[in-house]
């Protein structure tokens, strides 16, 4: 079936001075094979797409990393800076990461805790002041506080990207009300980051006004990760459209949708 | 000619000497263009390789991209 109704006039997602058309950012960590995580990339219409820095191993050094299963001209590629423990750890990360050479775009993430994988705030701002003097554009991962949020825009963060529940957990948006208010108060784009599991969370995620999503578990773990890319990118779409086009007043009770004129005696 | 005694991504390893950091990466197979270079904590960039002299007790770490969230 063919439709001609346009889609709802919306902007690009702008970070940083970049203007991306997809407002699904995606992982590339948990895939079961390269050729899976290249389909379902594909499949997710994402533009960004973030990767990790880790040491080469030395005994493989003919197993290439993931570049070579990803084309930098295709996709933006984001390096983050997970597995960092304190601020002065994510900061060598991200010049490491900026030394590749493909931009200065960092996922900034200084994790406080093993178990949660919740960010430390307080190392996350000092990182985040480091790299913004020295000319990084910072997507700072965070949590769902909105005081937060407000210091690390102060700070120069690109984009400031709140959980919507754990790292990997899957439970989807804990708390629709911090995200809103945070996307209330914040000029800079928001960005949700992590804990999305399926389809409706991020078409929720996405009703709230925030202006993407970043996923990785939800797909690599997914039973078929490239079908669920294009759920959620349908999802992405679909919680956008909506978002834009004004959801109906909640009301405590039924109204008729039939007219209550001209009923029979 | 004496060989060198580095750490190399945490392992004890030895090239033989003298020797750059481009020599270290050709001696263990590696492209230059796709690794990020890191000697005694400080980034060597790319054109600066060749012209880095390794020594004894000298700390690398190679990196790159791997998949990630």
């Amino acid at each position: 079936m063919t439709s001609t109704i346009a889609a709802p006039a919306d902007t690009p997602l702008a970070i940083g001075g970049r203007a991306f058309q997809s407002r699904l950012l995606v992982g590339t960590g948990k895939y079961r094979n390269n050729a899976e995580m290249v389909q379902a990339l594909e499949a997710s219409g994402a533009e960004v797409v973030t990767v990790a820095v880790r040491r080469v191993d030395l005994d493989r050094t003919k197993e290439a990393g993931v570049l070579y299963h990803l084309s930098p001209d295709r996709y933006f590629l984001l390096a983050n800076t997970a597995g960092c423990y304190s601020a002065d750890e994510a900061i060598r990360y991200a010049r490491l990461a900026r030394e590749a050479g493909f931009n200065e775009f960092v996922k900034l993430e200084v994790i406080g805790d093993k178990e949660t994988l919740l960010p430390d705030t307080d190392g996350l701002l000092s990182a985040a002041r480091v790299l913004v003097r020295e000319g990084f554009k910072v997507l700072a991962y965070t949590n769902e506080d909105l005081i937060t949020a407000l210091r690390l825009e102060e700070a120069g963060c690109a984009a400031v990207m709140p959980l919507a529940s754990p790292i990997g957990s899957g439970l989807g948006l804990l708390n629709p009300y911090a995200i809103r208010i945070i996307k209330r108060r914040l000029s800079v784009p928001v960005i949700v980051d992590a804990g999305v599991g399926t389809a409706s969370d991020a078409c929720l995620t996405m009703e709230q006004g925030v202006d993407g999503i970043l996923m990785n578990t939800a797909l690599a773990e997914a039973l078929d990760p490239v079908m669920m890319a294009q759920a959620m990118r349908y999802a992405v779409e679909a919680g956008r459209a909506a978002f834009l086009a004004g959801r109906m007043p909640r009301r405590e009770v039924a109204m008729p949708s039939s007219p209550s004129r001209g009923l029979l005696d | 000619m004496t060989d060198l005694a580095l750490t190399v991504n945490g392992e004890a390893r030895s090239v033989p000497g003298p020797a750059t950091l481009a020599d270290l990466l050709s001696h263990l197979g590696l492209d230059p263009r796709a690794v990020v270079v890191e000697l005694n904590r400080e980034i060597v960039r790319r054109p600066r390789l060749g012209e880095t002299d390794l020594k004894d007790g000298d700390v690398v770490e190679l990196v790159h991209f791997v998949g990630g969230g």
